[in-house]
């Protein structure tokens, strides 16, 4: 069968990039061609700024160079425009006469500079801020001596343009219509804080000025405005905005507004042809920045290869001004307005000025950083999942690192630290590590880090930082960063989507939910198959049967891998409470084993550590025998309930915690959630349980029960959050049910109770698990229903069965 | 039905180790060697593979750890190995020894060097 044919009209990144993800998917579908009106192959359109500067070279900004296309097996016809599109045979013509047959088609033909229709718009010396060539007539005119460039439009392409020919020499005014710079994308006190600054690198604005005429008979002269005044100009560059370019769409009969309107399948109102880029208007909107196209290529190729399940619902975006030394970020909507509320922070001696506006929700609706941007990209974050705000507000403005003062959580500022810190603890990565993989290996994203370096790919404590480093080493280049973040890299989807679609659509099975969902390989990763595993378990209960082969090892084993290949057997100790006769079988068990370690944990319980992988069912069945059970101390799993002796021994107990927490671990031993769980219970507001660093902890006091939530004393140190006071040890048992059932249902796999609750606003659980009395019945009920599947012993369970303990021992001894 | 070809196959000794059915798809059982023990690894289409059960990172058992298609994933950090050659997966670096396998009559056959078996 002969390949399908598939014709890109426009060389340029959106189209290209939508082929390079078509590639990805489906790399043998097409036969196909690429034209392009530019002499050049794809290059990096955002980097001719730098490339004005003189800080990077024409060959630097390369994309894809030729040997690309011939490798793919691509016919790129450059300096060749398309001028016609006879949909009836579909053909596409160049002005060359060049022509190519399509069974689908790509419209990616960007936009054209808005030039403004004055006279003298023409005349020599006049440029625009699009392409190499205009990079070539901006040099060659301070290259040839020219002394005065004007600049019409105080914009973002304004102010890059400007800045790039003062570096090169020349004087430069830059014109602007209205009084403040940048005012789509700043509020008044930034834009004057970004021209007081601008002023003092020497660059002369006149705001406020409407242009009448360019001046000059066979070359430009100089600019003359409303009110009668003149400036000289040897060179004029118009950045006043720019224009979808869909002549060629119009001309074709294609519906278009401002641009070629599209669907969310990026298809125009022709099925057989798609438009992805500047070119293309979405809901109304023609995006004019590159990590929107890179989101609309991605969805377009997915239809193009014949998946057709990708979806295209919009993108917020985030501009950053690329003028060395001056750090300007803006992102959202700050407008203001009914509803919402501001906070500010202002230090004009050091020119640092933070806004970010809240909603309704307590959610960021946009944000405006001047001086200051180092936690731009966790602003945005916060902004894109639409996080609640409202636990931190009050340290919001001083920056992820200042949350929560003893974690290593969000990191000081990476740009300032020298390449020898040591940026990940756990793989020993220093920056210059990351930053040099970053540039030799050409890196955009955080998982790339990840695969390339190893750093923040085991505890990820360090991720805000190597996040950082990314920002620092790109520049500019780091916003094409997709926004969505996809479960693991077999997949688009979001941990949200799948566990959306495991529900809706029934999904029973890891094989079934990765055909439909279109995964990338049949088996999956070590990263998707547990996250699955645990959705469906979680999910259906009764119906799902654990999948063993899709478990970390220590699930699998029931016990947790050591760095030598053995094992630690720790036994689940109800409580913190023991016996004398407990004692002694555990130490008849250490010593019938040669146990090499016997440890007291933090958890309050006994670890049996370097047991043989072969000894563990031998092991288990002998304290199976004396009355133990797992302690699940290597599970995704209810850990250990902490408890302090007291009421029943302390001078201070006010309630029998150390009963309450042994009730606690028996009625939730066994449940899987997504990340560990663990739960203390103290006997008074002392606390010696530490039960405000647990994911659910109990305070007695007086009057019943202080109830804790989402505390956390690991990587990044974290108190609970006060849920509610409760009456009865059956009101804590419910509410503890119900609490733990709503982190089963909503968190992300491997999300710890801590990280989720920031996500989703203590708010929201408060409402699920305090207001809404009903709402919490039916989740503890949820709870214990799924408990009744949960709670067997997998020690008696895998002792008992023979198949399973084989795998224990080793298939064959050879001597 | 799975054979790893090698060109030098002659020179190896091929060594019956157990049932296909003893080893669990998606999963792996180990050969206890004087050398060191060999991860014996099964897939979805039931072929086979054999490694060293040494992680070339720092020697983590790689029986142990998470199966797919033809790689394994390291139950210590993580890295994957290709069960078809024993290299790394790049970007990581590193290699363990790969041995030829057979699968007859639902019996797994391994090959060690001459010297080795
Ligand atoms: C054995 C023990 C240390 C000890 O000798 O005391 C221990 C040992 C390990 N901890 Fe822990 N943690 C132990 C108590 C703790 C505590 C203290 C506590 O529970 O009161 C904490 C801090 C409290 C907390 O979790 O909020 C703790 C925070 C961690 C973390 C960081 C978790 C986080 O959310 O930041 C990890 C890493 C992880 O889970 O991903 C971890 C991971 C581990 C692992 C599982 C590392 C691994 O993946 O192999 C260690 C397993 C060793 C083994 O084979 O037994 N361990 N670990 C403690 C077992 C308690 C028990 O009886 O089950
Ligand atoms: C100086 C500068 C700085 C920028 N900085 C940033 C930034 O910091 N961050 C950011 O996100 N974005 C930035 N942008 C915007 C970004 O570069 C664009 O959004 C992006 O390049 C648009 O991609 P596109 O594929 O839609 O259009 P283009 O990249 O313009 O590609 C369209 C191509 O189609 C060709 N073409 C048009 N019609 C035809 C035809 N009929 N036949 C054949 N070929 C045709 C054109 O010649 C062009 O090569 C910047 C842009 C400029 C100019
Ligand atoms: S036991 Fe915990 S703190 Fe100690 S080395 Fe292991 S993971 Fe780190
Ligand atoms: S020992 Fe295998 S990844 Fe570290």
């Amino acid at each position: 069968m002969s390949k399908r044919k598939l014709v890109v009209i426009g060389n340029g990144m959106a189209g290209v990039r939508a082929v390079e993800e078509l590639l990805n998917l489906a790399p043998d579908l097409y036969e196909i061609t690429i034209f392009g009106a530019e002499p050049h192959v794809n290059y990096n359109r955002i980097l001719l700024s730098p490339v004005l500067c003189g800080e990077k070279s024409p060959a630097d900004i390369i994309l894809n160079d030729a040997d690309w296309y011939a490798g793919h097996g691509i016919t790129l016809h450059t300096g060749k425009r398309v001028t016609e599109v006879d949909r009836h045979q579909r053909i596409v013509r160049a002005d060359d006469g060049t022509e190519a047959p399509y069974d689908r088609l790509l419209l990616a033909t960007g936009s054209d500079p808005f030039i403004i229709p004055v006279p003298g718009r023409d005349l020599p010396g006049v440029a625009t801020f699009r392409d190499f060539k205009d990079v070539d007539t901006m040099l060659a005119a301070a290259k040839s001596g020219k002394r005065h460039a004007v600049v019409i439009g105080g914009g973002l392409l304004g102010l890059e343009a400007a800045n790039g020919l003062l570096k090169q020499g020349m004087d430069v005014t830059v014109v602007h219509l209205v009084q403040a710079l940048m005012e789509r994308q700043l509020d008044a006190p930034a834009s004057l804080l970004l021209q007081r600054s601008l002023e003092q690198r020497g660059l002369h604005f006149r705001m406020g000025a409407q242009t009448e005429a360019i001046l000059g008979e066979t070359h430009v002269t100089g600019v003359r405005f409303k009110d009668g005044t003149e400036v000289p100009a040897d060179l004029v560059v118009m950045a006043v905005g720019i224009r979808p370019n869909v002549s060629l769409a119009k001309q074709m009969g294609l519906h278009c507004e401002r641009g070629v309107v599209v669907s969310d399948t990026m298809q125009t109102y022709d099925p057989a042809i798609y438009a992805v880029g500047e070119c293309a208007q979405h809901r109304g909107i023609a995006y004019g920045l590159v990590a929107p196209l890179y989101e609309q290529a991605k969805v377009c190729a997915n239809h193009l290869a014949g998946l057709g399940y990708a979806r295209y619902t919009g993108s917020v975006t985030a501009t950053k001004l690329k003028v060395t030394g001056i750090d300007l970020f803006s992102a959202g909507d700050f407008s203001g307005g009914e509803g919402t509320h501001d906070i500010v922070f202002q230090d004009p001696g050091r020119g640092v000025y933070k806004r970010l506006v809240l909603d309704e929700h307590n959610c960021i609706k946009g944000s405006v950083l001047y001086g200051d941007t180092g936690d731009g990209a966790w602003y945005f974050q916060l902004l894109r999942e639409r996080t609640d705000v409202s636990e931190m507000r009050d340290m919001l403005l001083f920056g992820q690192a200042h949350l929560g003062d003893s974690g290593r959580g969000g990191g000081s500022n990476a740009a300032s630290l020298p390449d020898t810190a040591e940026i990940c603890g756990c793989n020993g990565v220093c920056k210059g590590t990351i930053v040099n993989a970053i540039v030799d290996k050409k890196l955009f994203t955080l998982e790339e880090v990840r695969a390339h370096t190893k750093a923040s790919s085991s505890c990820g404590s360090c991720t805000g930082l190597v996040e950082q480093i990314l920002a620092s080493t790109l520049g500019g280049d780091y916003s094409a960063v997709p926004s969505k973040k996809a479960l693991c890299r077999c997949t688009d989807h979001s941990h949200d989507e799948v566990r959306n679609a495991i529900r809706e659509h029934h999904l029973t099975t890891a094989e079934q939910v990765r055909a439909f969902m279109n995964w990338r390989n049949a088996d999956g990763c070590s990263s998707c198959r547990p996250a699955i595993n645990y959705y469906l378990i979680a999910t259906w209960p009764a119906e799902v049967s654990d999948d063993p082969q899709s478990r970390f090892i220590n699930e699998r084993a029931h016990a947790n891998i050591q760095k030598d290949g053995t094992y630690s057997v720790i036994p689940r100790i109800w409580g913190g409470v023991t016996t004398a006769g407990e004692l002694r079988a555990i130490a008849e068990v250490a010593e019938k084993y040669a146990v090499p370690t016997v440890k007291i944990t933090g958890g309050q319980r006994i670890d049996l550590l370097g047991v043989k992988k072969e000894d563990l069912p031998g092991m288990w069945a002998d304290l199976n025998q004396a009355g133990f059970v797992s302690g699940h101390a290597y599970g995704k799993a209810l850990r250990t309930v902490k408890t302090c002796v007291g009421k029943e021994w302390c001078r201070f107990g006010t309630q029998d915690s150390t009963g309450l927490g042994i009730d606690l671990e028996k009625m939730t031993w066994g449940t899987w959630t997504p990340h560990k769980v663990k739960l203390a219970v103290s006997g008074c507001p002392r606390n010696c349980a530490e039960a405000t660093i647990k994911d659910f902890g109990v305070v007695c006091v007086d009057s019943g029960y202080e109830l804790h939530v989402g505390g956390n004393g690991g990587v990044k140190v974290r108190a609970t959050d006060l849920l509610c006071n409760v009456k009865t040890e059956a009101e804590v048992a419910e509410y503890c049910a119900a609490f733990l059932q709503l982190y089963r249902e909503e968190a992300h796999y491997l999300e710890r109770t801590a990280p989720w609750i920031e996500r989703v606003g203590l708010a929201h659980v408060k409402q699920h698990v305090v207001e809404d009395a009903e709402g919490r019945r039916k989740l503890a009920e949820r709870f214990y229903e799924s408990q009744r599947y949960a709670q067997i012993d997998p020690w008696a369970q895998l002792v008992e069965q023979e198949r399973d303990s084989h795998q224990f021992a080793p298939l064959q001894r050879l001597a | 039905m799975s054979t790893t070809q090698n060109p030098a196959a002659d020179a190896l000794q091929w060594i019956e180790v157990g049932a296909l059915e003893a080893i669990p798809p998606l999963g792996a059982r180990i050969v206890q060697h004087p050398q060191g023990d060999i991860a014996v690894f099964r897939n979805r289409a039931d072929e086979v593979f054999a490694l060293r059960d040494r992680c070339p990172h720092r020697g983590g058992p790689l029986s142990q750890g998470i199966v797919c298609e033809r790689k394994v994933y390291c139950p210590l950090h993580n890295m994957g190995i290709a069960l078809d050659t024993g290299q790394a997966i790049a970007p990581d670096e590193g290699e363990t020894t790969c041995f030829p396998t057979r699968v007859e009559n639902g019996r797994v056959y391994i090959a060690l060097h001459e010297a080795t078996a």
